[in-house]
């Protein structure tokens, strides 16, 4: 009986010390989140940092983003060419690409990629800031760390997500196009015709609000990731990890409720 | 628990200041006073909270109790706007340089002059180079931190934290990991920018060689409060046994089973 009565005793122990530390995370994103909304609107205005972040994370971001909704278009349109062939409503496959690509696959895509690529550097660059003391040393030189190193990439990242995300629709409709012509010698025209019949203005913006949000939520954590680093060299890496799969796993969750209440 | 008011002449007080972490207690009631224009040096071994107490100097840190006052303000108790302000008016030189590694040593040196004053291209250029000057340095505009020497690294963060000119000058182990000619150099370097600036200077360092080289008082830290405050020969002929065998290089008695 005692023996079972500290098992239990462990187990909860566990779950709260879980539980706290997921509170803490949760905190410190928030924390950062209205730090940087807080100082955004405060003098200087780091315009070059802006500009600088913007190309890293918009720019550079370009060819992954080609590639990633280019195939997944193709993709998209041989599974469901496929499938809809069974039925006899080929002609439907322009719809479904142009549809899902818009409303989910572009803006979650694009999303993760660059969770991937540009949250993982932010965590990866602040840590190694904090952990050399740079962000001390901009304190110490009477500027906000925050206000500097946070504000532009956050906002950059809000910028940036929706400007891609637009891309990645565009291609990965053409990537659509692409198979079902090349592939399925369906007609052009048609295909063309299908594709924006059913397409509302609201499908691609609702889509690139979702994407706005990624931003904010991909550059949010691997700020905050990096910001409260500590231990080193071994520290920056867990940060690193943390941020992008904190990011990528926080991505797919808030968008179930994103589209939820978007629709 | 001893209530002092803050004297008033002294141009940085530290009054009674406690700090700990995860419950272990780095500062006990720290008392210290550092007079307008001296050099203070703050030695003591590691861990004896010696980075810790000076970033309450400058606010990095907030303390669990007590006060340090600046200048007639406390900056514990001081608003954010004032608190930013009489920032401006500290340099600080970190452990390690804590260069902006993704900038040019140029551009790290003119980083506070660009943020906190309207000069010009040229005039920035200018306060730079004097700068680098002071700490004698030339020809490494261009050089990112990774390029440079452990010694250069640190003179650049001189060069960076006098750039605006401050009032008080904070080095945190200044001379960790030179060798003993590079020491000597950057000794000479704070007395030449102390002479030049004429500024407040804090130092911590375990170093003793660079403590008697710059130092008009010299502090002795040691778990968490100040246990002596002499002037260099002074300190030299101290009473303390801890304080003889920190200068002797031995170890003390009482501390063997924190070794």
């Amino acid at each position: 009986m005692v023996g079972r009565e500290a098992v239990m005793m462990g187990w909860l122990d566990a779950l709260g010390r879980v539980t706290l530390e997921a509170l803490e995370e949760l905190g410190r994103f928030f924390y950062i989140l209205t730090q940087a909304l807080l100082w955004a609107v405060r003098r200087p205005f780091d315009v070059a940092e802006w500009f600088r972040q913007m190309v890293r994370v918009g720019y550079d971001s370009v060819p992954v983003v080609l590639l990633t909704t280019m195939f997944t278009g193709m993709v998209l349109a041989l599974q469901t060419y496929r499938g809809f062939e069974r039925f006899h409503a080929e002609g439907f496959v322009g719809s479904v690409v142009a549809l899902s690509l818009t409303r989910e696959l572009a803006p979650v895509l694009v999303g993760l990629m660059v969770a991937g690529r540009v949250g993982s550097a932010m965590a990866a660059e602040l840590g190694t800031m904090r952990v050399t003391e740079q962000i001390d040393a901009l304190y110490a030189m009477a500027t906000q760390p925050v206000q500097y190193l946070v504000v532009p990439r956050v906002g950059a990242s809000v910028l940036m997500l929706p400007l891609l995300t637009l891309i990645g629709d565009a291609v990965g409709i053409i990537g659509g196009w692409m198979v079902a012509v090349g592939v399925f010698h369906a007609n052009s025209v048609v295909y063309w015709h299908r594709t924006f019949q059913y397409l509302e203005v609201n499908d691609v913006t609702s889509g690139l609000i979702k994407a706005a949000f990624f931003g904010l939520i991909l550059a949010g954590t691997g700020c905050a990731k990096g910001f409260y680093t500590s231990g080193g060299a071994e520290g920056v890496g867990r940060a690193t990890t943390a941020a992008v799969v904190m990011g990528s796993v926080s991505i797919l969750l808030s968008d179930f409720f994103l589209t939820k209440i978007l629709f | 628990m001893a209530i002092r008011p803050p004297t008033t002449d002294a141009a940085i007080s530290v009054i009674d200041l406690h700090k700990s972490f995860d419950g272990k207690e780095v500062l006990r009631g720290l008392d210290l006073d550092v007079e307008r224009g001296e050099s203070l040096v703050v030695v003591g071994g590691s861990g004896a909270g010696k980075t810790v107490f000076l970033k309450h100097l400058i606010g990095l840190l907030p303390p669990d109790e007590g006060n340090v006052v600046v200048d007639g303000v406390d900056i514990t108790l001081a608003s954010p706007g004032v608190a930013l302000d009489l920032r401006k008016r500290f340099g600080m030189s970190f452990q390690e340089g804590a260069l902006f590694d993704s900038m040019t040593v140029f551009d790290n040196i003119a980083f506070p002059i660009r943020r906190h004053t309207e000069r010009n291209r040229e005039e920035v250029a200018a306060r730079v180079h004097e700068c680098l000057r002071l700490v004698r340095l030339n020809g490494v505009d261009t050089k990112h931190p990774a390029e440079l020497s452990g010694g250069m690294r640190r003179r650049v963060g001189f060069a960076r934290a006098i750039a605006l000119e401050p009032e008080f000058l904070l080095f945190d182990e200044p001379t960790t990991g030179l060798d003993p000619i590079n020491t000597a150099a950057i000794a000479n370097v704070i007395n030449v920018m102390r002479r030049e600036l004429e500024v407040t200077a804090v130092t911590i360092t375990h170093d003793m060689s660079l403590a008697f080289r710059i130092a008009d008082r010299i502090a002795m830290l040691r778990r968490g409060v100040i246990i002596a405050l002499d002037t260099p020969e002074q300190f030299r002929v101290h009473p303390d046994p801890y304080l003889q065998a920190f200068l002797k290089g031995e170890v003390p008695a009482d501390e063997e089973e924190a070794l």
